[in-house]
């Protein structure tokens, strides 16, 4: 019994049986095939996350976000800058306590160097309804390249608990044709 | 305190019993009960705040009560009766003194004080951290402070284990090998150490942090760190449980290993590659290389996925094999439809088993995996699936062998058997509920830790879509279903503990009816013969279940935006 000791003192020597063994080497080369899944995505899929990242003090991240809301604000909602950057152009998205700052505009089918940062403690990026979710840390610029393919109004909700405002943090991101 | 070694024998198992571990095994399990309610309280409120229709708690006592039940279940209620499952399955089932008991009392008192220090910092409203407490959000001092005393006693408890095990040897309890439970629980012990270690390491300078003494904690690095311990203390989690299914597998049927070395070698996947489960947690954090994401979110080519699935293929096959040679062999399932499902700690066990690797072993691997973590992380994916895992899966094995410690151990007879005989269904079913309609809501973008997914205060507005609601609501109803599981298992525990019926020093106690020795199976035959239909069929069932939704999911993320 698994409470005793094994009844054969010398049980590593024991054949397997078959229908075991059979599991075994399954269960072994589905491991194998979804651990190069990840590795093949890389290459033939179209969403990874680039290893792009930066140290970066808070303090220059939030500068380089508003100098990007100086250059390129369009409009203003709800008291908060709607900034319409060039395409192809490196895109700065602030975390702080309880806002995403500012609200961007992007154009369908372009291609954008987000950057991705927190002023103060760590945020969640959770882009809805699209479903997009990155960690987002005070300190560190994270790149992520994105393309949207869809034109449309989307949320940006704070997933990472932050304090106790954190319920109230969302952002917006518009695409457009 | 006497640390006199004094023996008794089981009636019923006929094992000798040295009864300072015996004190031991009840304390830290009462402890872990009492911790369990407390818990289960604040989880409760926890649900019934999420459900959108009832919206219970203002936010600054949700984010409280998140916090106090995510300390005070997935920490304090597991590692105490793990510590009761430690001495039981050395001391006890090696018939031994137990080692240290001074010791092992010391360990405990930290353990309890540690516990009372951070709930008590937690309920003074200063340190909603959440469980994970992320810098560099702050939370007070004693809040790390019990923490750490909590983890230092309980690595005195794994210390104590380890020094039962030599002295067994060195005294000669036991012949050959020690037995397959206490091999499960020795992989348990080791993983604690590891994962205890890495605790201190990052929990020490935090409190220094918060006391002032430091000046800065690096945000990814705590988070690795601290992963080490938050994500392997699972992984003690999985050997603890894996240990008791074949615990309650040879208790109710006699079953016996289908192969020892198998057995043991799934347990040792988990020793050698568990450790690399941090980064479940940083799929989606800048600064780290893929390289590095993907062996490590693998456990290294899923070699300790791999050991859960041959346990999920050895542990059912056992049971099996027990019941077809005691002539239950019509059909494929006959051994399993005549099982005892009246039986709680039979029941328990085998929806554990289902549960865990239906819902939480599915869905951690398909959410490990490193591109699908994007459209996963941080919602509420994450609790469906580790409600999966630590409470379909772990909480609901520990309930199970409560109901066979309650009478060999504290001597007591269970009362309320008819509601014992309904508690697992009651909670199994309501935790698998909360588990999939969590993941259902998840998939639909819902946030986890999150007081209002109405946002009715956010200055720029955004709703989710309604299913989402609908996921909610019934998440609510299945945690208050298992709210009644949860209650139903204290009431049954603390009244027997405290009210049941004494056993006499030589009683047997009408429940569990344990097999005698001689209707164990001895042998299975050769290994070639074993037949093992009923369990092969089950286990094709989880594998193309498995492959099916392992490639939905990486359709869902196809659809996505590109991005590089």
């Amino acid at each position: 019994m698994a409470i005793t000791p094994p009844s054969e003192r010398i049980w590593w020597n024991q054949p397997i049986a078959k229908v075991e063994l059979t599991w075994i080497i399954i269960a072994f080369l589905w491991g194998l095939f979804m651990f190069f899944m990840m590795i093949y995505w890389h290459g033939a899929g179209e969403q990874n996350l680039s290893n792009e990242a930066y140290k970066i003090k808070p303090e220059q991240f939030a500068a380089k976000t508003q100098a990007m809301i100086e250059a390129y604000t369009v409009r203003e909602e709800n008291s908060f800058p709607v900034v319409h950057p060039p395409a192809g152009s490196d895109v700065y998205l602030t975390g702080r306590l309880f806002n995403w700052w500012p609200i961007l505009e992007l154009e369908k089918d372009q291609t954008y160097r987000l950057h991705l940062s927190s002023v103060d403690v760590q945020h969640g990026f959770s882009l809805q309804p699209i479903n997009i979710n990155l960690q987002v840390h005070p300190a560190y610029d994270m790149v992520v390249t994105i393309k949207p393919d869809q034109a449309g109004e989307y949320g940006i909700v704070c997933n990472e608990f932050c304090g106790i405002g954190h319920h109230l943090m969302v952002g917006k991101l518009y695409v457009v044709e | 305190m006497s640390t006199k070694t004094e023996f008794r024998t089981c009636p019923t198992t006929g094992l000798k019993v040295d009864l300072n571990a015996e004190k031991l095994i009840k304390a830290n399990a009462v402890a872990a009960v009492i911790f369990l309610a407390i818990g289960g309280l604040f989880g409760l409120l926890v649900a019934l705040t999420r459900w959108p229709e009832v919206h219970l708690l203002p936010a600054d006592w949700f984010y409280l009560a998140l916090t106090a039940h995510g300390f005070d279940v997935l920490l304090v209620w597991i590692i105490f009766f793990e510590m009761a499952v430690l001495y039981f399955a050395s001391a006890i089932l090696l018939n031994s003194r137990i080692a240290g008991p001074r010791w092992a009392w010391t360990g405990f008192g930290l353990m309890l004080a540690g516990a009372l220090i951070t709930n008590v910092v937690v309920l003074q409203g200063g340190s909603s951290v959440m469980f994970t407490s992320y810098v560099p959000l702050k939370a007070e001092p004693g809040f790390y402070l019990g923490i750490i005393l909590f983890a230092v006693g309980a690595l005195i408890g794994c210390f104590v284990f380890f020094g039962t095990l030599v002295v067994a040897r060195r005294e000669r309890t036991y012949k050959g090998s020690i037995p397959l439970v206490t091999f499960g629980a020795l992989t348990a012990a080791i993983i604690a150490v590891f994962t205890i270690a890495s605790g201190a390491i990052i929990l020490i300078p935090t409190l220094l942090w918060s006391i002032g003494l430091v000046s800065h904690i690096d945000p990814l690095l705590y988070k690795t760190i601290w992963w080490a311990m938050g994500h392997s203390s699972q992984q003690i989690n999985v050997s603890a449980h894996v240990a008791i299914w074949y615990a309650i597998a040879a208790i109710t049927f006699g079953a016996r290993p289908l192969s020892e070395k198998v057995s043991r070698t799934a347990f040792l996947m988990y020793i050698l590659f568990l450790q690399l489960a941090s980064a479940h947690h940083l799929l989606a954090e800048p600064g780290l290389s893929s390289e590095w994401k993907i062996f490590n979110t693998s456990y290294a080519m899923y070699l300790a996925v791999l050991g859960s699935m041959v346990h999920g293929m050895t542990v059912p096959g056992s049971i099996e094999a027990a019941q077809r040679a005691r002539g239950l062999t019509k059909g494929m399932f006959e051994w399993l439809r005549k099982a005892p499902w009246g039986n709680p700690a039979f029941s328990g066990m085998f929806m554990s088993l289902v549960f865990f690797g239906f819902i939480g072993g599915i869905s951690g691997v398909v959410m490990g995996t490193e591109q699908i973590n994007l459209i996963m992380h941080n919602t509420l994916y994450v609790p469906g699936h580790f409600h999966g895992t630590v409470v379909a899966g772990t909480t609901l094995a520990f309930m199970a062998i409560t109901y066979y410690l309650v009478p060999l151990v504290f001597r007591r007879e269970i009362m309320f058997m008819k509601l014992a005989r309904l508690q697992p269904y009651l909670f199994g079913i309501g935790v698998a509920g909360i588990s999939v309609f969590m993941m259902g809501a998840g998939t639909l973008g819902v946030s986890r830790r999150h007081w209002d997914m109405q946002f009715a205060d956010a200055i720029l507005p955004f709703d989710y879509p309604s299913a989402a609601f609908l996921m909610m609501g019934l998440n609510g109803m299945f945690a208050v279903l298992a709210a009644i599981g949860g209650i139903a298992f204290i009431v049954v525990v603390v009244g027997s503990v405290f009210f049941g019926r004494k056993l006499g020093v030589d009683e047997k106690p009408s429940y569990p009816e344990v097999p005698p020795q001689a209707a164990v199976v001895a042998e299975h035959g050769s290994a070639h013969s074993l037949k093992i239909p009923g369990t092969t069929m089950l286990v094709a069932i989880f594998f193309i279940a498995f492959v099916l939704y392992y490639f939905v999911n990486w359709k869902y993320l196809s659809e996505v935006w590109p991005l590089s």
